[in-house]
C-alpha cells in the first residue's frame, strides 16, 4: 500500500533528491545509534569518557551536507559527530577514538573523544580548548582565497564558545579579510549547566553578525530542511567570493554535556521534555513520512541497519590495539623519528 | 661582501624568503604599509601586495590562531606580534594549538609557523616593551625557539624558521636592530636551527649567554683578558631544542660555568642551562655553576637611573666573571 | 732575608750531583714546587722543584759544577715564611679542610692520589682550595718514579723498600690471579716472515707518509692475530663456570713498556680494522700510554692480547695471560738465521710466534692450529697488509 502523501516534497526544491534526504536522514539515525552506544560504552566502563551529541544531529547534517569530502574543510568542536559522518568519517573511526586506540586517525588515541582530525577529509584537528579554533578556521580560508581555490571553510561551536575573546577576534578578522567562511553556531541553550541568558545579553547570537560587517542568520537547527537551506546558501555565498557567515542554529541537548555530567540537576523542570519534543529525528521522520518517503517497515530497516553498522564498528574498534608506550616520545616535531627510547626516565635529562 | 644591520639582515631574509616561496606570506599589526614599527618588513607589501602582506585587526591571539590555519592549509607564514610583552593573549593558541597540532594529531597536521617578536629592554622601552619571554615559551614541546644576535644568523636562521616544519617562536633584541652591523652574503643560505656556537675560546671558564647578553659577555671577556682570565664564550642561539653537546663540552674543557642571561633570574632560561651542567657535567666541575641574570622586580622601568640599575651589563658580568675565576 | 736553597740527596747512595741547566733566572718569580734546576747524577737525571715560593735572588752553583749533597746552590726571597718540616709527632699550624671539587675529585681518582696525598698539594684556591691547576701542576711534578730510576745501585748492601703505586699493585693482582686460576700451557712455532721484512723495509716510508702514522711489525702481528682469531673463535674466549664464553666481539690488548709501567691499551673490533686502521688505533694508544693518559675505558674490554718483547731483543718469552681472557700471543725478536731451504741454506728473518693459552678452554692441538694460522698470514705477507 502506498503511504500516504500529506505534503508537497519541499527537498526537491531545494534540490536534494528522495535518495538525499533518505540519506541525510540515514546519517541522523547513524549519528543517534553511535552516541548511544558511546554512552554504552562508557557506562560499562570500557570508555573513560564519552561527550554526546544527542539533538544536534538535524543541524549537524545540514551544516556538512553542501561540503565536498575532499576539497572543503570542516573545522569541528566536540560535538560535531554526526557532522563528520557526514564528511566522510566511519563509525568504526569514531569509536577508536572513543577506545583510545592506536590507530584511531585523529589522534591515535592520544586525545580525548570528540577531538576529530582527518587530513584526507579536511577536518581539522581540534583542542579542547574552546574558540581556538575560530581563527583557525579564518586562516585556513584566508589560504583558500589567497590560491584562488573554490573550497569553502565551515566551521562549528556552541553558544558558550561565543563569549570566547578567539571568537569575536575571529569574526573581526574574517569580516576584514571577507574570507570564504561559513561560521556556525549550535545553541542548544546551555553551556554545561549556564544556560544561555547568562551567557550573553542578547537573545541571539545570529545579531552579533551585524557587528562584525557579515550577515547573520538564525534556524531552528531541528528543522533539517531549513538549516540545509541556510546552510547551502552560505555556502554558496561563500564561493562566489562575497565572503563570510554566521549561521546560528538553535538545537536540543537532549543528552547532558559530557559522561560527567547530570542535566537533571540544572535544567528546570518540563525543560527537557519539552527538548525531545524538537527531537530531529522525529520531525524529519514525520516530514519523510509526509512525502510518501518513509514507513515503518523502513524505518525499523534504517534502524537497524544502524544498529548493525555500529555493533560492528564496535567490534572492530575493541579489537584493535592500544598505543604502544614506545611511540609516547613521537611526533613532537616532525623530525623527532620513532624509537627514541623506551626509557621512562629518558626524558627527564636529555632532550 | 655587504655589511648590513641585524635589522636590515631580517628584512633581506623576507624578501628572499617571499620571493622564493609564493606560499611564504607576511601579517600582523602595521607590517605592510609602515614596513613594521621597526623597519623589519619595509618594501614588502610594496614588492608583494595586499594578499600575502597583511595588516591584521589589533588581535595578537587572532593574528597567531589565524596564522595557524593558514599554515596547515598550505601556507608559510610569518607572523609578527609587534612587542613580545604583547605575546602572552596569544599563549594559548601557541602552546595549546600551534605547539601541539603535530603531537595531538599523531603526526597528521603539521604547523609550519614562524612567530617574530621583538624583545629584551632597550633604552626607555620601560615595563611594557622590554620583557624578555623565552622561559614561558621554551618550556613547550613542540616549539621552536630561537634568538639570534648577529646579522648573519638573523638572516640565515629566520630563512631556516620559515622552511622548518614546525613552529618556530623567532625572538629579536630590539637593541640590536640598528646597533649591530655584520657581513651578510647576499646570497642564499640557512643557519640552522639547533646549533650553538662558540664566539670566543678561552681556557679558565665558560659563559653561556644569548641576545643581546652576547655582546656584553663579549665586552666583558675583553675587560678580564688583562687580568690574566682567559673567557670561553658560548652563544646558544638556539633556546630550544638545546645544544646541549657544545654545552658540555665546554665545560669538560675550562670546568667552570656562568651562565648570563637578561630576564629576571629565578626560573628563567639559564636556570635549565645551570641544572643540565650541574647534572651532566658534574665531575668536570672546578667551582659552582653560576647565573646572572635580571633582578626579580616585575620589568624594566623607565626612568634612566632605573633602567641602568636594573639592566646586566659588561661591567656586572665580568664581576661574576671574575667572582667564579677566583673560585 | 733570601733563604738557601740545598742540593737534596737524590739517592740513597748518590752523595752528589751535577747541576745541569738553571730553568730561573735571578729576579725570577718561583712557585712553589715549580722546577728550578736540571740535576745530573749518575743514575738519574731531575728537575729539582723550588721547595717554598718566592724570588730566584742569586745562583750559587753554575751549571756544569759537581757538589755534593746538602751545598747550597741558590739563595731565594720566600713569598711567605717558610715553614720548617714539622716535628715527627704532631702536625704543624691548623688542619686545612680539604675542600675537593669534584672535577679535582675525579682527576685525584683517576690518577690513584690519596687523600693523604692530596693534604700535601698546595692550594691556590679560594680559601686555599686545591684547584684543577693546583693538582695538575703537582700531577706533573710528582709523577711516581718507576722501578728503573730507582732500583737500588751497586754495592748496596741493606734492604730497601720501594713503595707500590696503584698501577703497579693493580698488575701485580692481576698477574697473580691469572697464574693462580689458570693451567697455563705453551705452544711456540717459528715463521719465515723474510718476505714481510722486505715488504716492510720497502713500504713503510710510503705508508707513513700517506697515511701519517707510525707502521710497525706490532701492526702486522696484530693483523694477523685477528686473522687466527676468526678461524678459531675458542682462542677468543674465557672459561667460566657455565661454560666457555665465546666472546662476540674482538679487543685486542697490545702490552705496552711505559715509564710508569706497563700497559695494555685495548683495540677495540681489531677485525672491523683494516691495517691502516689498526696502525692508527695503535700509534695513538701507544702514544697515550706513553703519556700517561689512558683512560679507564681504553684499557678494559680486551678479550685477547699481544706482547711484543721482540722489540726489546726476547726470542723466547713464556708471558702470563691477562685474566679472565683465554690466551696471549707473544712475539719474540726477529732475527736473521741460517735455515734449510730446499737442499741449500738461506739466511732467512726467522719470528717465533708464542701462544700461552688457558688449558681448560682448548687444548694443544687448536693452539697450534691458531699459531699456525697467523704464521701463514705473516708469511703470505698479503692477507696483513690489507
Amino acid at each position: 500500500m502506498t503511504p500516504e502523501i500529506t505534503a508537497k516534497p519541499q527537498h526537491r526544491s531545494l534540490g536534494l533528491s528522495d535518495e538525499d534526504v533518505l540519506n541525510m536522514y540515514g546519517f541522523m539515525v547513524l549519528a543517534r545509534v553511535l552516541d548511544e552506544r558511546m554512552w554504552q560504552l562508557q557506562r560499562a566502563g570500557k570508555a573513560r569518557f564519552v561527550v554526546s551529541a544527542s539533538g544536534h544531529e538535524g543541524a549537524q547534517v545540514a551544516m556538512a551536507w553542501p561540503l565536498d569530502k575532499e576539497r572543503d574543510w570542516f573545522v569541528p568542536y566536540y560535538r560535531s559527530v554526526a557532522a563528520c559522518l557526514v564528511k566522510g568519517m566511519t563509525p568504526t573511526e569514531i569509536l577508536l577514538a572513543v577506545l583510545a586506540k592506536a590507530t584511531d586517525p585523529s589522534s591515535g588515541g592520544r586525545q580525548m573523544p570528540g577531538h576529530y582530525g582527518s587530513p584526507g577529509l579536511r577536518i581539522l584537528s581540534g583542542s579542547s580548548t574552546v574558540g581556538t579554533q575560530y581563527p583557525h578556521a579564518v586562516g585556513i580560508a584566508y589560504a583558500a582565497k589567497l590560491r584562488r581555490t573554490p573550497e569553502v571553510v565551515v566551521v562549528s561551536i556552541g553558544e558558550g564558545g561565543t563569549s570566547e575573546g578567539d571568537w569575536h577576534e575571529a569574526l573581526n578578522f574574517a569580516g576584514v579579510l571577507r574570507v570564504p567562511c561559513v561560521f556556525c553556531v549550535e545553541n542548544n541553550r546551555y553551556a554545561i549547566s549556564v544556560p544561555v541568558r547568562k551567557q550573553m545579553a542578547v537573545d541571539s547570537v545570529a545579531a552579533r553578525a551585524a557587528g562584525y560587517g557579515m550577515p547573520g542568520v538564525r534556524v531552528d537547527g531541528c528543522e533539517v530542511l531549513e538549516a540545509y537551506r541556510v546552510m547551502k546558501e552560505a555556502c554558496d555565498r561563500a564561493r562566489r567570493g562575497e565572503g563570510p557567515t554566521l549561521v546560528e542554529f538553535r538545537v536540543e541537548r537532549l543528552t547532558p554535556h559530557s559522561s560527567e555530567d547530570q542535566q537533571e540537576r540544572y535544567r528546570p523542570p518540563g525543560d527537557l521534555e519539552a527538548s525531545r519534543q524538537r527531537d530531529p529525528l522525529v520531525r524529519f521522520g514525520r516530514y519523510l513520512r509526509s512525502v510518501g518517503l518513509l514507513d515503518d517497515a523502513r524505518d525499523r530497516a534504517l534502524w537497524e541497519k544502524a544498529r548493525r553498522e555500529v555493533d560492528e564498528a564496535t567490534e572492530a574498534a575493541e579489537r584493535a590495539p592500544d598505543p604502544d608506550p614506545a611511540t609516547l616520545l613521537r611526533h613532537v616535531y616532525q623530525d623527532s623519528g620513532p624509537d627514541r627510547s623506551t626509557d621512562p626516565v629518558y626524558w627527564i635529562s636529555r632532550e | 661582501m655587504p655589511e648590513l644591520r641585524y635589522l636590515d639582515a631580517l628584512n633581506r631574509a623576507h624578501h628572499e624568503e617571499m620571493a622564493r616561496d609564493e606560499r611564504v606570506v607576511v601579517l600582523g599589526e602595521d607590517v605592510g604599509a609602515k614596513g613594521g614599527v621597526f623597519g623589519v618588513t619595509a618594501g614588502l607589501l610594496d614588492r608583494f601586495g595586499e594578499e600575502r602582506v597583511i595588516d591584521t585587526p589589533l588581535a595578537e591571539s587572532a593574528i597567531v590562531g589565524c596564522a595557524i590555519g593558514m599554515a596547515v592549509n598550505g601556507l608559510r607564514p610569518i607572523a609578527e606580534i609587534q612587542f613580545a610583552d604583547f605575546l602572552h593573549p596569544a599563549f594559548d593558541q601557541i602552546v595549546s594549538e600551534a605547539a601541539r597540532m603535530r603531537y595531538r594529531s599523531n603526526g597528521a597536521f603539521g604547523c609550519p609557523l614562524v612567530i617574530r617578536v621583538p624583545y629584551g629592554g632597550a633604552h626607555g622601552t620601560a615595563l611594557y616593551h622590554s620583557q624578555c619571554v623565552e622561559a614561558f615559551y621554551a618550556h613547550v614541546p613542540g616549539l621552536k625557539v630561537v634568538a639570534p644576535s648577529t646579522p648573519y644568523d638573523a638572516k640565515g636562521m629566520l630563512k631556516a624558521a620559515v622552511r622548518d616544519p614546525d613552529p618556530v617562536l623567532f625572538l629579536e633584541h630590539k637593541r640590536l636592530y640598528r646597533t649591530v652591523r655584520g657581513e651578510v652574503p647576499e646570497e642564499d643560505y640557512e643557519v640552522p636551527i639547533g646549533p650553538a656556537v662558540v664566539r670566543r675560546p678561552g681556557r679558565h671558564l665558560s659563559v653561556f649567554t644569548y641576545g643581546w647578553m652576547l655582546h656584553e659577555t663579549l665586552r666583558a671577556a675583553e675587560m678580564v683578558r688583562p687580568e690574566g682570565i682567559e673567557v670561553e664564550v658560548v652563544e646558544l642561539r638556539t633556546l630550544r631544542p638545546l645544544d646541549k653537546v657544545t654545552v658540555l663540552r665546554s665545560v669538560a674543557k675550562t670546568n667552570k660555568a656562568l651562565v648570563v642571561y637578561e630576564d629576571n633570574r629565578f626560573c628563567g632560561y639559564g636556570a635549565e642551562i645551570a641544572a643540565l651542567i650541574a647534572e651532566e657535567a658534574f665531575e668536570d666541575l672546578d667551582g659552582p655553576v653560576m647565573r646572572l641574570g635580571g633582578p626579580d622586580v616585575p620589568a624594566v622601568p623607565f626612568a634612566r637611573s632605573l633602567e641602568e640599575a636594573w639592566m646586566p651589563d659588561a661591567d656586572r658580568i665580568a664581576q661574576a666573571i671574575r667572582r667564579l675565576a677566583r673560585y | 732575608m733570601p733563604v738557601e736553597v740545598k742540593l737534596p740527596q737524590l739517592g740513597e747512595t748518590v752523595y752528589e750531583a751535577t747541576v745541569g741547566r738553571w730553568l730561573k733566572r735571578p729576579g725570577d718569580r718561583v712557585e712553589r714546587f715549580e722546577p728550578l734546576v736540571e740535576l745530573v747524577t749518575e743514575k738519574v737525571n731531575v728537575e729539582m722543584p723550588a721547595p717554598f715560593g718566592g724570588r730566584l735572588v742569586e745562583i750559587l752553583v753554575p751549571e756544569g759544577q759537581t757538589v755534593p749533597a746538602g751545598t747550597p746552590i741558590a739563595l731565594m726571597e720566600a713569598a711567605e715564611p717558610v715553614t720548617e718540616p714539622a716535628p715527627a709527632e704532631g702536625r704543624s699550624a691548623e688542619e686545612r679542610s680539604l675542600r675537593l671539587s669534584p672535577f679535582v675529585a675525579r682527576l685525584a681518582r683517576e690518577h690513584g692520589i690519596s687523600l693523604e696525598d692530596l693534604e700535601r698539594v698546595p692550594g691556590t684556591g679560594a680559601g686555599g682550595r686545591i684547584t684543577k691547576h693546583d693538582l695538575l701542576r703537582h700531577l706533573e711534578q710528582h709523577r711516581t718514579p718507576t722501578s728503573l730510576e730507582t732500583a737500588p745501585g751497586k754495592g748496596e748492601r741493606e734492604d730497601r723498600l720501594m713503595p707500590l703505586d696503584p698501577v703497579r699493585r693493580t698488575i701485580a693482582e692481576r698477574l697473580s690471579r691469572s697464574v693462580r686460576e689458570i693451567p697455563h700451557a705453551y705452544a711456540l712455532v717459528e715463521a719465515d716472515v723474510t718476505d714481510l721484512v722486505r715488504y716492510y723495509e720497502r713500504s713503510r716510508e710510503e705508508f707513513e707518509r700517506r697515511y701519517e702514522v707510525r707502521l710497525t711489525y706490532t701492526a702486522f702481528f696484530l693483523r694477523a692475530a685477528v686473522e687466527g682469531l676468526r678461524a678459531y673463535p675458542v682462542v677468543n674466549a674465557q672459561w667460566t663456570e657455565e661454560g666457555i664464553l665465546l666472546r662476540g666481539r674482538i679487543h685486542i690488548g697490545v702490552a705496552v713498556s711505559t715509564e710508569g709501567g706497563l700497559r695494555v691499551p685495548v683495540i677495540r673490533d681489531a677485525d672491523e680494522k683494516s691495517l691502516v686502521g689498526i696502525a692508527r688505533d695503535l700509534d695513538r694508544l701507544v702514544r697515550r700510554a706513553r703519556e700517561g693518559q689512558l683512560s679507564l675505558e681504553e684499557v678494559q674490554g680486551g678479550t685477547f692480547t699481544l706482547t711484543n718483547p721482540g722489540v726489546f731483543g726476547s726470542i723466547w718469552s713464556m708471558p702470563i695471560i691477562y685474566h679472565p681472557q683465554a690466551a696471549i700471543l707473544v712475539t719474540d725478536a726477529i732475527t736473521k738465521r741460517p735455515v734449510v731451504r730446499g737442499e741449500g741454506i738461506a739466511i732467512r728473518s726467522i719470528l717465533h710466534l708464542g701462544l700461552a693459552f688457558d688449558h681448560r678452554v682448548f687444548d694443544g692441538e687448536v693452539a697450534v692450529r691458531f699459531l699456525n694460522r697467523v704464521k701463514e698470514c705473516l708469511e703470505a705477507v698479503e692477507p696483513v697488509t690489507r
